[in-house]
């Protein structure tokens, strides 16, 4: 990776650095796919060697950033079309495609390698929410489809619970339950409840991210892996911060179906119905955190990250400019926001600790207090410090899990949704190069006229057309990516605002309780300070 | 360098002990202070009908160095063993909004105008606050003093109220800080020695027990309540930091996004609390801790004085044995037994008066705080009551966005 980053620095053209780059992340990738064989069970047939992307993952140290993660799945039962593109059919020396494609095949930041899922094969689902920019693409036939979507769409109730331990010592795991309740249509049943552990969301996930990423639809990121905080469980303390754990993390997996639901285009999909129904569900064994994908994740975000930096798109389009500027801004102070927010929760906390230890010395300096009168008001005020100190402990937690957790939500949600902006100039870029290699064939062509040699002639009017075939693949894809994008930004907005009124509605809810609370029990102590005589 | 005036704070801050200014024949008042980097100069008001002073009324400033002044030489008056001294007023801390006037001043470039703004607003709030706090500790130390039958006619204090030059009170230098702390000392070695003197008093024997266990439970119940307050403070400052980070991001997002968000001004409201709860409940406590100490000191004296007494009953009994010295000996026990029971006699009455001054003390602001916790806890009800009515209107239907 360092030789990679060294690269970045000696940059002569974007061409070459590209190249190069290529070249390291397939020689990196046939090393791990060596090593793979040995290992992996569900390991494709020999044309996974040409498809970079389909490795399958090996051993490997996890780098702290791949630790939030989503999963590789190597399931053999999800099973699909070769997912590759034509382009790989490529001639081998070209270096230049096979990187594009590895690259562009890959999400962004978080995703790791793909699942042998079918990917391009799926078509978009057709638009179900109207957003306001509604003038710039079609509306009517799709608006009957939209609004009876969305009647069914929030027809479901997901709950997450009952986590329960599973096993011991360091193969321990938590299992929840996961009931759901809908009149959908597309369910078998009304009524399912499966057993889930925490490496099955995060095989949902990756998933989806791998099916649907590229589209440029927003899928919603899955709950952060904790090391530490799952060791602590493994290792069997039931102290209150496993509790404490195990209850966020219950919780972050609830909302995390619920978001991934209520995408129409996520709800329809079956791996989501094979999640929330099918009893058994294949191990994803590659969501380890010591395992597999940990490499290939890596070599994967490095390449995004060096991409991004060579990548010089000509926005034509000035909605997505402003729109990546914009979310740039919301992330910065989503997070500014949620910091606050915690050091409020963790403040909070502290004056419900102080105030418990000073109810307990007012109850002493009551006691040791010879004037009956001041000596029992001074115990009813212990009383009543200690009731608010419970007060203050409940407000620190509805603090926490309504507005903290949202926020950090939404945090790793905008990552996501600037994933999918990359995706969309992986997408441009793939078009660009395939406009190039057009011309270069086109270029090679007119050489060989000269020449004169009629059999290589053929072949290079066969690559041209295939080429120019590439190239209005890559315009459509373009195309559709822009407008997935278009119709899931203002479908994220929407449901962003609602999000966050129902969040805070509840809060100050939480709020007005504590103030009555708080207000019945003073209103207890007063005629008790002032009957002190 | 910066003064801030107090004449926003023209309003009476009620003393936190009692009510002391009952008595109209000498009634004394701060109603102004300023502020100067280290310094702070009190203007203290007096009016009375006492013919002992020139005139009626009058008004001189009075730096903190000289109530302390004023405080250890009534301390040091042989009169006054009998009697319990009021606490001197602790010094003016300004340093926590100093600190974060630096803050300020350092981080100025680095903030936005809102940002800064703001911060000014808390630091002045801040400044104000403990302002408030110090003018009423100093003003009850006089308060104490001039409602005490013995104290107010005391010509030192006198002096202290009318002299309207300078008192140039020095400073202690660094040897009489030595001696100070040596005095110290020795007194606390002292009080273990006689202690083991017995008592004959049964009233002064309870009291002892009494105030000893008090006053380590009241120094741990200020304790806990500073940290209280100290905790509600920072909730406070989280609060004002969020509302600051929601205005942030509600400005360039769509106007239904930024409805729902600029919602939050409870940071004011839990400041408010915080600092009331301070000013009734943990100043009281601190500044009954204090007094305790005095009362002690009382009791400390006047066990002196019993062991003095002790001391020349043995000496004459000696000298008497002796037969030498005996008339020296004898005025010498005359004198402490004198002294014991004055001592014995005013103790009492301090110590009974002491005792009910406390009880209304305690009541009268556990009352205060009482009130204002449930004032302000309606206020907040109905504040957020009306931001979550104001919510519920706006409606996030996709026409919205703009």
């Amino acid at each position: 990776m360092s030789c990679m980053k060294r690269l970045c620095h000696e940059t002569r053209s974007h061409d070459r650095l590209r190249r190069t780059l290529a070249v390291c992340l397939r020689l990196s990738r046939r090393l791990l796919l060596k090593m793979s064989e040995e290992r992996d069970a569900a390991a494709l047939s020999g044309s996974a060697q040409t498809e970079g992307e389909e490795d399958l993952f090996v051993s490997a140290m996890e780098s702290p950033e791949a630790a939030r993660l989503s999963a590789e799945d190597i399931s053999p039962s999800s099973n699909g079309p070769k997912a590759e593109p034509m382009l790989l059919d490529d001639d081998p020396d070209d270096l230049f495609a096979e990187a594009t494609e590895e690259v562009s095949l890959d999400s962004p930041e978080r995703q790791p390698i793909l699942s042998d899922g079918p990917s391009p094969v799926i078509t978009p689902v057709t638009p179900v929410m109207i957003s306001s920019r509604a003038d710039v693409f079609d509306r009517s036939p799709d608006q009957d489809e939209d609004e009876e979507e969305n009647r069914d769409t929030f027809d479901i109730q997901i709950s997450v619970s009952d986590p329960e331990k599973v096993g011991d010592g360091m193969n321990a795991y938590m299992v929840y339950k996961v009931l759901t309740k809908t009149s959908l249509s597309i369910f078998s049943r009304d009524e399912v409840c499966v057993k889930r552990r925490f490496s099955d969301f995060l095989g949902l996930h990756s998933k989806l991210a791998s099916k649907y990423m590229h589209m440029g639809y927003i899928v919603p990121p899955a709950p952060e892996k904790s090391i530490v905080g799952m060791t602590k469980v493994k290792v069997g303390k039931e102290d209150l911060s496993s509790v404490e754990f195990v209850e966020k993390r219950r919780s972050a997996l609830e909302r995390y179906l619920l978001r991934t639901v209520k995408h129409p285009a996520l709800l329809k999909d079956p791996d989501v119905l094979q999640f929330l129904e099918s009893s058994e569900l294949p191990r994803a064994v590659s969501t380890q955190a010591l395992s597999g994908a940990g490499i290939l994740r890596m070599v994967n975000k490095a390449a995004d990250a060096v991409n991004k930096m060579t990548i010089k798109m000509n926005e034509s389009d000035a909605w997505f400019e402003e729109k990546q500027q914009q979310f740039e801004n919301l992330d910065v102070q989503l997070r500014k926001l949620h910091a606050s927010v915690e050091s409020l929760v963790c403040h909070r906390k502290e004056l419900s600790v102080n105030t418990a230890s000073f109810a307990k010395s007012a109850a002493m300096l009551g006691n040791s207090e010879d004037h009956t009168a001041l000596s029992r008001a001074l115990s009813q005020l212990a009383e009543v410090e200690e009731k608010i100190d419970q007060l203050h402990q409940d407000q620190a937690c509805a603090d926490f899990y309504l507005i903290s957790e949202l926020l950090g939500d939404y945090v790793r949600l905008i990552t996501a949704v600037k994933g999918v902006f990359d995706q969309r100039m992986k997408t441009w870029a793939k078009c660009q190069d395939a406009q190039v290699m057009l011309q270069r064939k086109r270029e090679a062509e007119a050489k060989l006229q000269h020449a004169n040699k009629p059999d290589k002639l053929q072949q290079a009017k066969d690559e041209i057309r295939e080429w120019e075939g590439k190239v209005q693949q890559g315009e459509r894809d373009f195309e559709q990516i822009s407008k997935n994008i278009r119709r899931e930004v203002g479908r994220f907005e929407k449901d962003r605002v609602k999000d966050f009124r129902v969040v805070i509605i509840k809060y100050l809810e939480s709020l007005v309780h504590t103030q009555q609370q708080m207000i019945k029990y003073w209103e207890a102590f007063l005629p008790e300070a002032k009957a002190i005589a | 360098m910066t003064s801030i005036s107090e004449d926003s704070d023209k309003e009476k801050v009620r003393s936190v002990s009692v009510d002391l200014n009952n008595d109209a024949s000498l009634v004394i008042d701060i109603p102004d202070a300023l502020c100067e980097r280290d310094k702070v100069k009190f203007t203290v008001h007096t009016k009375t009908t006492l013919s002992s002073f020139q005139k009626p009324e009058f008004s001189v400033p009075r730096q903190h160095e000289e109530f302390i002044w004023l405080h250890d030489t009534i301390v040091e008056t042989e009169e006054y063993a009998g009697l319990i001294i009021p606490p001197a007023p602790p010094k003016p801390d300004f340093e926590g909004p100093r600190e974060k006037m630096h803050k300020l001043g350092e981080g100025e470039s680095s903030m936005t105008k809102e940002e800064y703004a703001k911060m000014k607003q808390e630091l002045e709030a801040e400044y104000l606050a403990v302002f408030k706090k110090t003018v009423q500790v100093h003003e009850v130390f006089l308060q104490r003093l001039s409602s005490h039958p013995i104290f107010r006619k005391d010509r030192n204090f006198q002096i202290f109220l009318e002299y309207d030059q300078d008192l140039s009170v020095r400073r202690k230098n660094a040897k009489e800080m030595f001696g100070g702390f040596f005095k110290n000392m020795v007194k606390s070695a002292d009080e273990v020695l006689i202690s083991g003197v017995k008592e004959v008093d049964e009233f002064f024997e309870q009291e002892k027990t009494f105030l000893l266990d008090y006053s380590s439970k009241i120094k741990d119940a200020s304790a806990k309540a500073e940290k209280m307050t100290r905790s509600h403070k920072n909730v406070a400052d989280d609060y004002n930091h969020i509302s600051g980070a929601l205005n942030s991001t509600a400005a360039d997002n769509n106007t239904a996004f930024k409805k729902t968000i600029s919602v939050c001004v409870l940071q004011k409201l839990e400041d408010r609390v915080a600092s009331d709860q301070e000013l009734k409940l943990t100043e009281l406590l601190r500044y009954y801790t204090r007094d305790i100490q005095a009362a002690k000191d009382l009791l400390y004296r006047r066990a002196r004085a019993l062991a003095d007494n002790e001391n020349s009953n043995k000496a004459l009994d000696k000298a008497r044995l002796k037969g030498k010295d005996i008339a020296q000996a004898e005025e010498n026990q005359k004198q402490c037994l004198q002294k014991f029971d004055k001592l014995s006699e005013s103790g009492k009455k301090e110590l009974t008066s002491f005792k009910a001054r406390r009880v209304v003390a305690f009541r009268k602001n556990l009352i205060e705080m009482t009130e204002l916790e449930i004032k302000h806890a309606k206020v907040r009800r109905l504040k957020q009551k009306c931001q979550k009515s104001n919510l519920k209107k706006i409606d996030p239907g996709p026409q919205n966005q703009s």
